[in-house]
């Protein structure tokens, strides 16, 4: 019999992962393994949710060495005799997964959308072509590392867990954290609003953004914006962003104005419920992925939205 | 300095087609993926500030790489060293491409840095930059937004979703960045001109060394588009769509 491992250095990834592994082992039976690294607390809250917890606790091991980190996990995987690990396809856990698979001479697959066990193999569905399209895939060699993207499954719970501590060796680091800051604290989950209302490059200036903003208030939702407005005008902070190097969401409703639909960014939205599209270009492909279509001038619409919501 | 960024040459994202779902490849011009340029464009800018040294892009894929790659020459690279092959390389998978990644950067001399995007443009699976590092046995760190060299060390910005991590690397190191880093320079015409007389070394797949073992870990089943239908309903002003969203109880009023 086969073992799965999980391991996320988030608490509520790593509840995801089990419930993952759950899902994949009612049909396979494999036995599994929960890890964590310097972590007690978060080996008590996975075996409060029912998993046997394995822990590695090492001074030595700094968390940014992404090969160290692979490496520990590595002969974690040895040790429980696993032969598929699940990761968080969050930023650490994608390079991770990366890193461990060359180590243990896995395949791999990353951001996973989706998986499940079928003929005694695991089929996973993820982005391609920048988004434009989704590929099925799986892995055949017997050692398998699959990072699964946040908010696939749900997290998990149960009772009747374990831990047990496991022993690793590690090599000095050649890499020092020097320091630590949290980013700026624009705390907002757009991912997880119901309404979204996103500007794209058609919003003339910053100043604009006030009207945006009254908009999404009085509906109730939140301000989203494609890639080049946060990382080329930095006129909203990453956190905003929407798309395949920003977040994907999946609300009720998505205000799209000025955005011209590429894929890069609809990546993101495509999942959302309804779409309306405020384009001026009547031809803009955004069009093409909208519930409702207004070719006008966003600059015009706002106003009159808020005046009509008033 | 030498510097060394890989990049993977990928169908242009905004020219492909699709017919019954499935992508048309034939014909696609090929280029760089964008967070590939912003990580040349990186080591450009650290060799420019370094005062001396030299980038050199490694590369592998099909033949057309050999006129994709003179994107990379004109945008600051100084020399390319390429693996080809007619077609093995189009459908092999990251573990078998960081195989032969390595076995072309194992040629080059001396190297004190090496740079990768943490996506490609095309499947941004974030796997050739570690798997590369572990290959190599170097230490690597991801996701730099900044990077800085200090004697024979590297101090790069690390951001995470929630955290910027400052760190200290010792060359030689394997560094990957995000998109965030720079704005990669737009090649002037006299030196998109002389891009094509800049050196450039192209070795067939096959002759490098990679070992009996080495076949497709994933398999890939299929690649559709996402399947669309959207109501794509036009209406004429503010008011039209307000009343459709109230309509379908998707804002109070």
């Amino acid at each position: 019999m086969a073992g799965i491992m999980i391991y996320s250095a988030k608490d509520n990834l790593a509840l995801e992962l089990l419930s993952a592994a759950r899902a994949l082992a009612a049909t396979s039976g494999d036995e599994i393994k929960a890890l964590t690294v310097n972590n007690d607390s978060q080996a008590q809250m996975l075996s409060a949710a029912g998993a046997d917890v394995y822990t590695i606790n090492s001074s030595g091991l700094v968390p940014a060495d992404i090969g160290a980190m692979a490496d520990s996990l590595a002969q974690a995987v040895q040790q429980m005799a696993a032969n598929v690990v699940l990761l968080s396809s969050d930023r650490s856990g994608k390079e991770l997964a990366g890193s461990l698979a060359q180590a243990i001479g896995a395949g791999c697959i990353t951001d996973v959308l989706d998986l499940q066990g079928k003929d005694g193999r695991i089929e996973c569905r993820r982005n391609a072509l920048g988004g434009a399209a989704i590929a099925t895939q799986y892995i055949e060699s017997d050692r398998q590392v699959i990072a699964i993207a946040p908010k696939t499954f749900s997290a998990a719970s149960g009772q009747g867990g374990s831990v047990t501590e496991l022993q690793v060796s590690v090599k000095p680091s050649s890499i020092k954290v020097l320091e630590v800051k949290e980013k700026d604290k624009d705390s907002v989950n757009i991912d997880e609003a119901d309404i979204i209302v996103a500007v794209g490059q058609g919003l003339n200036s910053k100043e604009d953004l006030a009207m945006v903003e009254e908009l999404a208030n009085k509906l109730g939702g939140q301000v989203a914006c494609s890639k080049p407005v946060a990382t080329d005008k930095k006129w909203l902070s990453e956190e905003r962003v929407i798309g395949l190097s920003g977040k994907q969401c999946k609300p009720d409703l998505a205000i799209l104005l000025g955005i011209s639909g590429q894929v890069q960014f609809t990546v993101g939205i495509r999942d959302a419920k309804t779409i309306v599209a405020v384009n001026s270009d009547e031809n803009a492909v955004i069009n093409q992925m909208a519930d409702y279509v207004l070719t006008a001038d966003l600059h015009e619409v706002v106003p009159e939205l808020i005046s009509l919501l008033a | 300095m030498n510097l060394v960024v890989a990049m993977k040459q990928i169908p242009d994202l905004q020219q492909i087609r699709f017919s019954n779902r499935r992508p048309v490849l034939a014909d696609v011009p090929k280029s760089f993926g964008n967070i590939d340029k912003n990580a040349l464009e990186a080591a450009v800018l650290i060799k420019e500030s370094y005062g001396d040294g030299k980038v050199t892009v490694v590369s592998a894929g099909n033949e057309e790489l050999e006129d994709t790659i003179k994107e990379a020459l004109a945008a600051g690279a100084d020399e390319a060293f390429l693996i080809t092959d007619d077609n093995a390389l189009d459908d092999a998978d990251s573990s078998i491409v960081a195989q032969v990644l390595t076995e072309a950067i194992k040629q080059l001399e001396d190297v004190d840095l090496l740079l990768f995007g943490e996506g490609s443009g095309d499947n941004y699976s974030g796997q050739m930059g570690p798997r590369v590092a572990k290959l190599l046995d170097l230490p690597m760190v991801g996701y730099a937004s900044a990077i800085e060299i200090k004697g024979d060390t590297a101090i790069v910005v690390r951001t995470l979703e929630d955290v910027e991590e400052v760190v200290e690397v010792s060359l030689p190191a394997v560094i990957t960045v995000q998109s965030g880093i720079n704005e990669p320079r737009i090649p002037s015409v006299t030196q998109i001109l002389k891009a094509g007389r800049k050196p450039k070394t192209v070795q067939d797949l096959e002759d490098l060394d990679l070992g009996s073992d080495h076949k497709n870990q994933v398999v890939t089943i299929d690649i559709l588009a996402p399947e669309s239908n959207r109501k794509q309903i036009k209406v004429n002003n503010a008011s039209q769509l307000l009343d459709a969203l109230k309509n379908e109880n998707l804002i109070g009023g």
